[in-house]
């Protein structure tokens, strides 16, 4: 049998729906518990219910706001900093153990900490959030910056390129994949901790409605929350995806998808 | 001379900057900000005293073998997984879209979840481990085996490589790169996700004392675990490299020769 266009979207979607239904019937037959794991019918219905009221969108954009205010510190600021070490190559040797050893800290170390300066308020997971997002980002550039091309940065500099020139026209081209890498990578793991602050900490967002359902005994609700945030997450990396594909046009990795 | 350079460079900017926590720290009265000598001072009672009933022994050990016990599983199920899944195009089309979206859900909100299936015990944060760091392990071995050279596989198919002996020594190999890239994250959302099962219910853990000590206002306990917890991450990322280094080392050694020439 030929694969034609339509058939892979479509057994996808086949998938989707095998794994719908399979929700529906372990509970439906008593393989679990209905307590345990309500069925995908009751779920659903319970997330259109949701979507209608204004608490859970309250929630959904508290969730973006701290997401997208965290994401676009750290990434800015792993920028400059990226650009910085790119340029000067003594500071990026100075530094390259320094940052070895901070990366690997799991931010949420941090959680006991920002309980105690902030509280349940947003600003614990911005924290979070900026922490785990920047070390993803500024890696990636490091990366890309000490991958820049030795003679174009030479031929650069014999054309008295600025500074400003070098970062526009040798280092933020060669770049740009990289840090569009850490940034997609940024993107996924902001959102978790996102999540976990408003999960752990009770700051307001989806995170904490899902400990508040889960707690009051409510489980399609939890479950209807969940699923959110697993949308929310698709979107995100839909979107990056989106970006990376717009502004990497030129770029061999994305138009080899094309030729 | 060399040498002392690159000690020098290497630990340069950490004995600078521990310097200077030290220094801007001293004296320190803010509560939550204790000086970085009381909390070295707080370090070895608060972890290392009481023989078998020291802190990293009771709290530590478990907490290690929750992380090994998961992310071990979800290198297991995501290899075996994604190769199977990986090896015929309709089978992947079929399962891309829903493991996309398993993917997707931050793994944190699991917690809740699973704790209504397994309770509040070793099973639940083993299960949530394991449920958070299998989908970059899996997803990168289906992306790792369907990008196997073509040119490999037509010679494999020439010389009748066929079923295991074909998995084994044409698929698993080419595959690798990519599925250590997934281990990787897997493992970063795998510390992540053992802290936060202990903060969210247990009776022992890092996570738990942790957030035990901040409770109590332990202010200078509560750091050490902050230290802790972050030599932790450090330990197991450089065990992770000394193994990739191992046992991608002919990977490594192409790419390299591929940039010399």
């Amino acid at each position: 049998m030929k694969i034609n266009r339509w058939m892979l979207p479509l057994l996808g979607v086949l998938g989707l729906l095998t794994f719908a239904a399979v929700g529906e019937a372990l509970p439906r037959f008593g393989i679990v518990r209905e307590d345990d794991l309500p069925p995908t019918s009751i779920v659903l219905t319970r997330l259109i219910e949701m979507l209608g009221t204004a608490d859970v969108w309250r929630a959904i954009g508290d969730t973006v706001v701290v997401w997208a205010l965290g994401l676009t510190i750290a990434t800015a600021a792993a920028i400059i900093l990226g650009f910085l070490l790119g340029l000067f190559a003594p500071l990026r040797a100075a530094t390259a153990s320094t940052v070895e050893f901070l990366r690997p800290i799991p931010s949420v170390a941090l959680i006991p900490l920002v309980v105690l300066l902030f509280g349940p308020r947003y600003e614990s997971g911005l924290v979070l959030v900026i922490y785990a997002a920047f070390w993803q980002v500024l890696v990636q550039m490091m990366y890309g910056v000490t991958d820049t091309d030795p003679v174009a940065d030479e031929t650069a500099r014999s054309y008295h390129f600025s500074i400003w020139g070098r970062i526009r026209h040798v280092l933020w081209p060669t770049a740009l994949p990289y840090l569009m890498t850490g940034f997609r990578l940024a993107a996924t793991v902001a959102l978790v901790l996102t999540v976990t602050a408003q999960l752990l900490i009770g700051t307001p967002g989806l995170g904490q409605l899902i400990t508040l359902s889960e707690s009051s005994g409510q489980v399609p609700t939890t479950y209807a929350l969940v699923l959110i945030t697993g949308l929310m997450g698709v979107l995100v990396n839909l979107g990056v995806r989106w970006v990376e594909g717009r502004l990497l046009a030129w770029h061999p990795s994305i138009r080899a998808e094309v030729l | 001379m060399v040498l002392i350079k690159r000690t020098a460079l290497l630990v340069g900017l950490p004995v600078v900057s521990l310097a200077i926590w030290w220094l801007a720290s001293a004296g320190s009265t803010d509560p939550y900000f204790p000086s970085l000598q009381k909390i070295l001072a707080a370090f070895g009672p608060t972890w290392f005293e009481g023989g078998s009933g020291a802190r990293i022994l009771v709290d530590g050990v478990p907490s290690l073998l929750r992380l090994l016990t998961g992310f071990l599983l979800a290198v297991v199920i995501g290899v075996l997984g994604g190769v199977a899944i990986g090896l015929t195009t309709r089978v992947r089309a079929f399962f891309e879209p829903t493991l996309e979206l398993m993917r997707a859900i931050p793994g944190p909100v699991l917690v809740p979840i699973i704790s209504l299936f397994a309770g509040i015990g070793d099973g639940m944060k083993v299960a949530v481990i394991v449920t958070g760091c299998l989908w970059p392990i899996l997803l990168n071995t289906v992306e790792g085996v369907r990008g196997v050279d073509p040119v490999m596989k037509e010679t494999a198919r020439s010389y009748h490589m066929r079923g295991l002996f074909r998995i084994r020594h044409l698929i698993i190999p080419a595959a690798l790169p990519p599925i250590f890239a997934g281990m990787r994250q897997g493992l970063s959302v795998g510390i992540i996700l053992m802290v936060i099962s202990e903060m969210f219910a247990a009776s022992n853990g890092l996570g738990f004392s942790v957030v035990q000590f901040q409770r109590n206002f332990a202010i200078p306990q509560m750091w050490t675990g902050i230290l802790v917890l972050g030599l932790l991450g450090v330990a197991m990322s450089m065990i992770y490299r000394v193994i990739e280094r191992s046992t991608l080392k002919w990977y490594h050694g192409m790419r390299e020769s591929a940039k010399e020439s």
